[in-house]
């Protein structure tokens, strides 16, 4: 695609109508591109645009709110005092006040990957030219941006096409959050609509900041074979010089990767990652390794292993120059986003800044040019690793009972703990010389540091946990496949008849931060538990990490079990938070690819297919970020439940079906019109659940769709009551809500699910090609 | 015992549980509802009070007293293990989103519970859930069971310690016992 400001101006013409004189003519953008698809009805959507669409799920899936808080104190009119109806002196009351919280939410998390996006694509065109060209999979891969070419029409083909879809992203999302300000939007519906825009632009943003690493930097391209990457402290050579990156935006760690090969100490040093750059560094270079999810910096950081902490942009702990302190490692800042007080050097020369970081003259430093960000890290790691080596960073295990003995026993820590941790009692049985309950909370800790907050004698209860599971910390030694990107347009088309017709089963993407107790093993064994069923699980981001972290009984990690394709039975890691788009661009690019639905600006025809065709799940089970919030807001706008663990019930908002109200459950039958009763399916667009059996069960639920056919149902179906019959100990009590005809039973299960269905009164019904847009029925009724 | 909510950070609402500072208040209030529901969650088999789990106690405590049980997440295959059959089972934020909705006519269809109590859940979900009730069904009576102080609850047990807690159901499963429901 080509684009181009058009101004033209004439002095003076001539023609056979008169004469024109000073004539200027402006157009803004004047677009040139051979893409053939005709534009579909919704190209670049306002945030209104989609509003339709937005309420026919909304009013499907009601919000359910739970406030956190009884009061808006966000204008000097407040606080107002909200409860039970009350509306504050602007007019707002609670519900839409909730509902404004989320539309913050989202749109802090859209302008996050936006921004980061942003970033990368300037860097990368300031680096590579606009007209790069764009690849994401070579021949494989013709549809390479589907979220981008679905929203905004836009077929993009390089760098400089990019560029324009982020200035469409900028404003969409300026007039968001411009919805939030007092005196504006009153309703909370329109609120959650504006939500579900925040979140559709979050995937575009997300596609472009991928896309564009993955064509510039060569990371895998859509490839099932992307490279195993050790994981783990235990991976780790301690010996070596260490630098530590952490954050989500590649750019500063490619500078630092670049200089220490450049300067052949590849072999004498190690680069490891927390969160999302930790997966693009092994994308970018797999001797890279990963050392762990983000919620566990506190941790890694405390227990000294990096001589230099290299932070970029998102979920980094804003005291980690603080923390590093306490170690002695150099800290640099490398993103304009966190500065981090630190005084701007990116202009002196990097042997001065050493210097400074080496001595300890400063703590830290902020630098804002990649490259010397790289030289920098590089030559302090190299210099101050021999003088860091003499340190002790965490406490003895004799220090840990001493200190544990100074514990007053008043439970400020275990109230403070989000996950209410029994951290009083660990501490008491320390002090009386037996770790072993400190020891078990390495597993079950999110590393927040609150409890040490809340210490009135200020133990470092962080520290003693960490120092009591060093011995677990430093056997930490897994694999986890590098980020492959985009799944490829061959794989969706071996895939998409049977996903579509429901013969597999169903996709599961399990994304966003594991960071609750046993969070990491919790997503280890659901994703084992759906690929050993053969439904297709996708991972990202830092539960990809957890989802490497165990092995099975013959000693192998997920990653190494099952293959790394888009099939049934694969488990595949996409890769970072922004390469989430690919998850929602595979599920576009079934309804492109299988249906030749046609994609341009066409957002809710896809929407409507894949919400009532494509039995696809979400779950975020330590979900904690606002970028997580507009990441399942993009996936709730297409129609894709999204379930979140315990602690994703402080989203304080759900979207919620009643089972129990047939008439929620219509839709329209594209064939004749025809109103059908296609059950709850799926029954939830946002849900908590409580514990993981209870994730599993609502995983195969929500995988059921009103398309699928007799066979993929029973399918899914013999899923869902095994899971059921597992974990519940008895038969789903809604069963009869999901047998269509009686060739939906599992064949195993007539006699049983026959005599249910006779005590409910069940009659058979259609199974229709079901629509929720009257503009896409075929034939009216008569 | 403390009328302060249990996690530190949990700010204190405008409108504020009633303390239940005895267990025959708690008794006397199920006994005067008509329509009384109790949902139970996930740390129902978590916790352990005096070498008996949380479950046991409310098992107790459903048989004496009649009132009805709804088992979030996974529970009902744990009652149904110890021969206890609840009335019903869902989802904690299926259940909660019904008890907001005026119209729905309970589990039984024969009307809208006039208290819900609560026991169980994960702290922070059970405070989110019971801020919901308060704010959308301001009319709606709530109670929990726990031993930590919920001060979304129209009433509430202040935090005590596991063998308060003990002590308190086992109180009150006495009473019903003694007077019947």
């Amino acid at each position: 695609m080509t684009s181009k400001n058009v101004h033209v101006k004439i002095g003076e013409m001539k023609t056979n109508n008169g004469l024109i004189k000073n004539l200027e003519l402006s157009i803004g953008k004047l677009v040139d591109d051979n893409w053939t698809e005709p534009m579909g009805p919704t190209p670049m959507p306002h945030i209104s645009t989609l509003r339709d669409w937005d309420m026919k799920l909304l009013n499907k899936y009601k919000p359910f709110y739970m406030p956190d808080c009884d009061l808006c104190c966000l204008c000097t009119y407040g606080k107002c005092d909200l409860t039970a109806g009350k509306r504050g002196a602007c007019g707002l009351d609670i519900g839409a006040q909730s509902s404004r919280i989320v539309l913050i939410a989202c749109s802090i998390g859209a302008a996050t990957h936006t921004a980061h996006a942003r970033h990368v694509v300037d860097h990368l065109i300031e680096k590579y030219g606009r007209k790069f060209p764009l690849d994401v999979g070579g021949l494989n891969v013709k549809v390479e941006a589907p979220v981008t070419r679905l929203v905004t029409g836009i077929k993009p083909e390089t760098l400089g096409d990019l560029d324009e879809v982020l200035t469409y992203c900028e404003t969409q999302i300026t007039h968001c959050l411009s919805a939030a300000h007092t005196g504006q939007e009153g309703n909370n519906l329109d609120f959650e609509s504006k939500a579900f825009h925040a979140g559709r632009i979050d995937q575009v943003g997300m596609e472009v900041a991928d896309i564009a690493q993955i064509s510039t930097l060569n990371f895998p391209k859509a490839d099932p074979e992307a490279p195993l990457i050790r994981m783990g402290i235990g991976s780790v050579d301690r010996t070596k010089p260490t630098i530590m990156c952490i954050g989500h935006n590649v750019v500063p760690s490619v500078g630092i990767i670049d200089y220490m090969r450049d300067s052949n100490l590849a072999d004498k040093m190690e680069v490891v990652g927390l969160c999302c750059t930790a997966f693009d560094n092994t994308r970018y270079y797999d001797r890279a390794k990963i050392v762990g999810p983000i919620s566990w910096q506190l941790k890694f950081v405390r227990a000294g292993f990096a001589d230099v902490v290299v932070i970029d942009e998102q979920c980094v702990r804003t005291d980690i120059f603080a923390e590093a302190e306490k170690v002695k490692a150099a800290v640099i800042a490398a993103s304009e986003k966190s500065c981090m007080g630190f005084k701007n050097r990116t202009n002196d020369p990097a042997d001065q800044i050493v210097d400074d970081l080496v001595s300890g003259r400063v703590p830290g430093v902020l630098i804002l040019d990649p490259e010397k960000v790289g030289e920098v890290a590089v030559k302090t790691a190299v210099k101050i690793a021999p003088i860091r080596k003499k340190l002790n960073a965490l406490p003895t295990l004799e220090q840990v009972k001493e200190i544990a003995k100074t514990c007053r026993q008043c439970n400020l820590c275990q109230r403070s703990c989000p996950q209410d941790l029994s951290i009083s009692r660990a501490l008491k049985a320390a002090a009386e010389g037996d770790i072993t309950l400190l020891a078990n909370l390495y597993e079950e800790c999110i590393g927040c540091g609150r409890c040490e907050e809340a210490c009135p004698q200020k133990i470092m209860v962080h520290s003693l946990i960490v120092k009591c599971g060093e011995k677990a910390l430093l056997s930490e030694d897994n694999l986890c496949r590098s980020g492959r990107g985009a799944i490829s347009d061959v794989e969706i088309r071996s895939v998409g008849g049977p996903i579509v017709l429901g013969e597999i089963p169903g996709i599961l993407a399990v994304v966003g931060c594991a960071n609750y107790p046993h969070g990491g093993k919790d997503v280890y064994d659901i994703c084992r538990e759906f690929a050993s069923r053969r439904y297709i699980v996708v991972t990202s981001g830092c539960s990809a990490m957890s989802a490497g972290s165990y092995r099975n009984e013959e000693g192998k990690t997920l990653y190494e079990e099952f293959p790394g394709g888009f099939e049934a039975g694969g488990v595949l890691n996409v890769g970072s938070c922004v390469a989430n788009s690919h998850i929602a661009g595979a599920a576009i690019k079934v309804a492109n690819i299988f249906a030749k639905r046609n994609l341009r600006g066409n957002y809710e025809e896809i929407a409507d297919y894949i919400h009532n065709r494509l039995g696809a799940v979400g779950l975020a089970w330590g979900a904690y970020s606002q970028k997580a919030a507009s990441i399942a807001a993009g996936f709730w706008s297409l129609g894709v439940p999204v379930l979140v663990g315990p602690h994703g019930s402080k989203y304080r908002r759900m979207l919620l079906g009643r089972s129990d109200k047939p008439e929620n459950w219509e839709v329209l039958d594209a064939r004749t019109g025809e109103k059908v009763n296609a059950g709850p399916a799926p029954e939830h667009l946002f849900q908590t659940v409580e514990t993981p059996q209870e994730a599993m069960v609502q995983i195969a639920k929500l995988c059921i769709r009103p398309n699928d056919t007799w066979k993929g149902r029973a399918g899914k179906l013999s899923h869902y009551i095994d899971l059921h019959k597992r974990h519940y100990g008895t038969m789903p009590p809604d069963i009869h809500m999901f047998v269509r005809t009686e060739a939906d039973i599992p064949i195993t299960m007539k006699d049983e699910i026959g005599a249910i269905l006779k005590a409910k009164g069940w009659k058979e019904s259609l199974i229709p090609d079901p629509t929720l847009l009257p503009r896409m029925v075929r034939k009216t009724k008569e | 015992m403390s009328c302060e909510p249990w996690q530190c950070a949990e700010i204190a609402a405008t409108k504020k549980a009633n303390p239940i500072q005895k267990p025959e208040i708690a008794v006397a209030m199920i006994k005067k509802a008509s329509r009384p529901l109790l949902i139970v969650g996930s740390n129902a088999t978590q916790r352990w009070l005096e070498g008996k789990q949380l479950i046991d106690y409310i098992i107790d405590l459903a048989n004496a007293s009649k009132v009805p049980v709804v088992a979030t997440a996974h529970m009902v295959g744990e009652f149904i293990k110890r021969e206890y059959q609840p009335a019903a089972f869902m989802n904690a934020m299926d259940i909660a989103q019904r008890i907001v909705d005026p119209q729905w006519q309970g589990i039984d269809g024969k009307g809208h519970p006039d208290l819900v109590m609560f026991v169980g859940l994960p702290y922070y979900m059970e405070a989110l859930i019971l801020s919901g009730i308060k704010h959308f069904a301001p009319d709606q009576k709530t109670m929990t069971l726990d031993n930590l102080y919920h001060p979304h609850a129209s009433w509430s047990f202040p935090n005590a310690t596991l063998e308060e807690w003990a002590s308190n159901l086992r109180v009150m499963t006495s009473k019903f016992v003694e007077g019947g429901q």
